[in-house]
């Protein structure tokens, strides 16, 4: 048999852990691999993440330059450059639209297939996205930012915890955004179809997550209950404010801690969600 | 392997009733089955449409929660026990796939591999007898989106079977075939159950998939078992006959009797007669015919299943 299972590595019943991480690795590749099919989509949504990365950047830039200082919400120029155009990369790692395989599933009732498998579909979904996350990551950060540092000044970051810090909060960010995005799509189980809380979840999580302008410019008040009682700013501002250094070493860290509260809690509503809508599961078509 | 007892589901559906008012009204989709079937016996689980078959099958693989009832399925709860059930049985839905849409076939073998954590030998040993029997190699490195549905068929049945499971339920794995795939899909499925290891419970319209692969059939209608037993019995308990069609040079006198028959169908103004057999031999029959007229052909037609079953289902 030619070498048609070379990467996966021998599974053996007698380790379980290390069996469930072979799974979950598998998964992972194949969401990967399932968005690598897609070459000319990935250069289409370049082209057009870095045509609204010029918008972005000119109006923040405006902003900033009218205000005292040259400072809006307490970024500088080469902050705010920088904000827009790893966050126009960030935008496809972090996937906060365009996800709407799950509710598609539950609408032609293809979701059975996902039940009959042995992984429950919550995992099976979050491995998957992690794969189209890791792919998004190597193919749609690096253009966006060339592009920005190559029209921009930009700001690099000084302290060596940033980069760690970072990391780690882009991948917390992959899964709260997910967590957000299973919930928005299991709205289908109970309305058949899930456009109209899809279409809100686009608007509002583009605002509330810093998309189209930094949460700093909003009132404290406002911006802190944002971070405290919801996970949108995790999604997209945290993981820039880290990179960017906007606040001293503790915060930032408090920041993504709060980041890993808030995708704890959407995973395990996601978790929660799902067992109850297979306790009135019905399923679409004969 | 398989047991249900008294297994209901009842669907909630909402009727419009005037203008703004919506109705409740409850659907019995299953209503109270029993069934049990054994180690490697494969049946037939047929019905017209929404009889209840997709439903029950849904609630033997734990996908549905039965209104009440029990079952088990390989000394399973489907529903609690799901994740535990599904790494014993297989399963194919006809009209959905359990492929990666976007990936190879090959991809998604190597896919479920580890989702079911086979080890490597046993998934090579199946693989090869898949791809020997079912004829994949053609097709191994083709998005399963770019499949024809043939091909997509015969990979959604080694999904299902490459963790080599107990049970194996088919929902319509022949609907929308064509006569070449629907042969390779019944061959094999007619070799798997030659081995005895595998229980097979099969829904399907196309009877000729029944009468190929199953000795045991089940037809259900509104909810409820009609039928339990071989397709022989199904024809002595609804009388279903072997016929008698004669091609004759002249037609046969007016008031014309063939003792021990009834006159089913005359065709051709008299040129061709249809007897049915009701307490006669057909070789009795052939000879009382060719006494009494110039007969130019004959033959003699066995009952057909499909005839059988549409009076089932129109009789129910």
């Amino acid at each position: 048999m030619d070498a048609l299972d070379a990467s996966v590595p021998a599974i053996s019943p007698s380790r379980p852990f290390r069996a469930s991480v072979v799974t979950f690795r598998a998964l992972v590749g194949s969401g990967f691999r399932r968005y690598a099919t897609y070459r000319q989509a990935t250069v289409a949504g370049t082209f057009t993440n870095i045509v609204f990365g010029f918008l972005r950047c000119y109006v923040l830039l405006a902003v900033a330059a009218g205000t005292a200082g040259a400072m809006a919400g307490g970024y500088d120029a080469r902050q705010l450059a920088t904000f827009v155009w790893v966050g126009q990369g960030l935008l496809n790692v972090v996937g906060i639209w365009g996800w709407a395989d799950l509710s598609e599933r539950i609408r032609t009732g293809d979701i059975v297939a996902d039940l009959v498998r042995p992984v429950s579909p919550v995992t099976a979904y979050l491995a998957a996205d992690l794969g189209r996350g890791a792919h998004a990551l190597l193919t749609r950060v690096a253009p966006p930012v060339l592009v920005g540092a190559l029209f921009f000044p930009m700001a690099t970051p000084s302290r060596w915890q940033t980069v760690p810090l970072f990391a780690a909060s882009v991948l917390l960010a992959v899964v709260g955004s997910f967590g957000c995005r299973y919930l928005v799509n299991a709205t289908a189980y109970w309305l058949a179809d899930a456009r109209g809380p899809l279409a809100f979840w686009t608007l509002g999580s583009g605002v509330l997550a810093g998309l189209y302008f930094p949460l700093r410019l909003l009132p404290d008040w406002l911006a802190v209950t944002l971070w405290v009682a919801t996970p949108l700013p995790g999604l997209l501002q945290t993981p820039l404010d880290v990179l960017i250094e906007r606040d001293p070493p503790a915060l930032q860290a408090g920041l993504v801690a709060l980041q890993a509260v808030w995708a704890v809690i959407m995973l395990a509503l996601a978790g929660w969600v799902q067992r109850r809508a297979e306790r009135k599961l019905v399923v679409q078509g004969g | 392997m398989i047991e249900m007892r008294q297994l209901r589901k009842t669907f909630t559906v909402r009727v419009k009733a005037g203008r703004l008012r919506r109705e409740k009204r409850l659907v019995e989709a299953v209503d109270g089955i029993s069934l049990s079937i054994g180690r490697g016996e494969m049946v037939g689980y047929i019905g017209p449409n929404g009889a209840g078959k997709s439903t029950t099958l849904k609630m033997l693989t734990g996908v549905l929660t039965p209104t009440s009832g029990e079952v088990s399925v390989c000394g399973l709860q489907p529903v609690p026990q799901r994740t535990r059930l599904a790494l014993r049985i297989g399963v194919v839905f006809g009209q959905r796939s359990q492929l990666w849409w976007d990936l190879p076939l090959r991809e998604s073998f190597r896919l479920l591999r580890a989702v079911y954590r086979v080890p490597a030998g046993e998934h090579e040993a199946r693989l090869r007898r898949c791809r020997d029997l079912l004829d994949l190699d053609g097709f191994l490195d083709i998005p399963v989106r770019q499949l024809s549905l043939g091909q997509r068929m015969r990979g959604e049945l080694t999904a299902a079977l490459l963790h080599g499971p107990e049970v194996l339920f088919l929902d319509e794995p022949t609907i929308g075939l064509d006569v070449v795939s629907k042969q390779a899909v019944r061959s094999f499925l007619g070799e798997l159950g030659r081995t005895g290891d595998v229980t097979l419970v099969l829904t399907t319209h196309d009877l000729a998939d029944i009468e190929r692969l199953c000795h045991r059939l089940v037809v259900i209608d509104h909810g409820r078992v009609v039928h339990d037993g071989t397709i022989e019995q199904l024809h002595s308990r609804y009388g279903s006959r072997r016929r008698l069609v004669a091609d004759l040079d002249t037609p046969l006198p007016p008031g014309f009797t063939l003792p021990g028959t009834t006159m089913a169908a005359t065709e051709a103004d008299g040129h061709r007669v249809t007897f049915t057999l009701e307490s006669i031999t057909a070789g009795a029959a052939v000879a009382a015919l060719v006494s009494a007229a110039q007969v130019r052909d004959l033959s003699v037609v066995e009952p057909d299943i499909e005839d059988v079953v549409a009076r089932l289902y129109t009789d129910g």
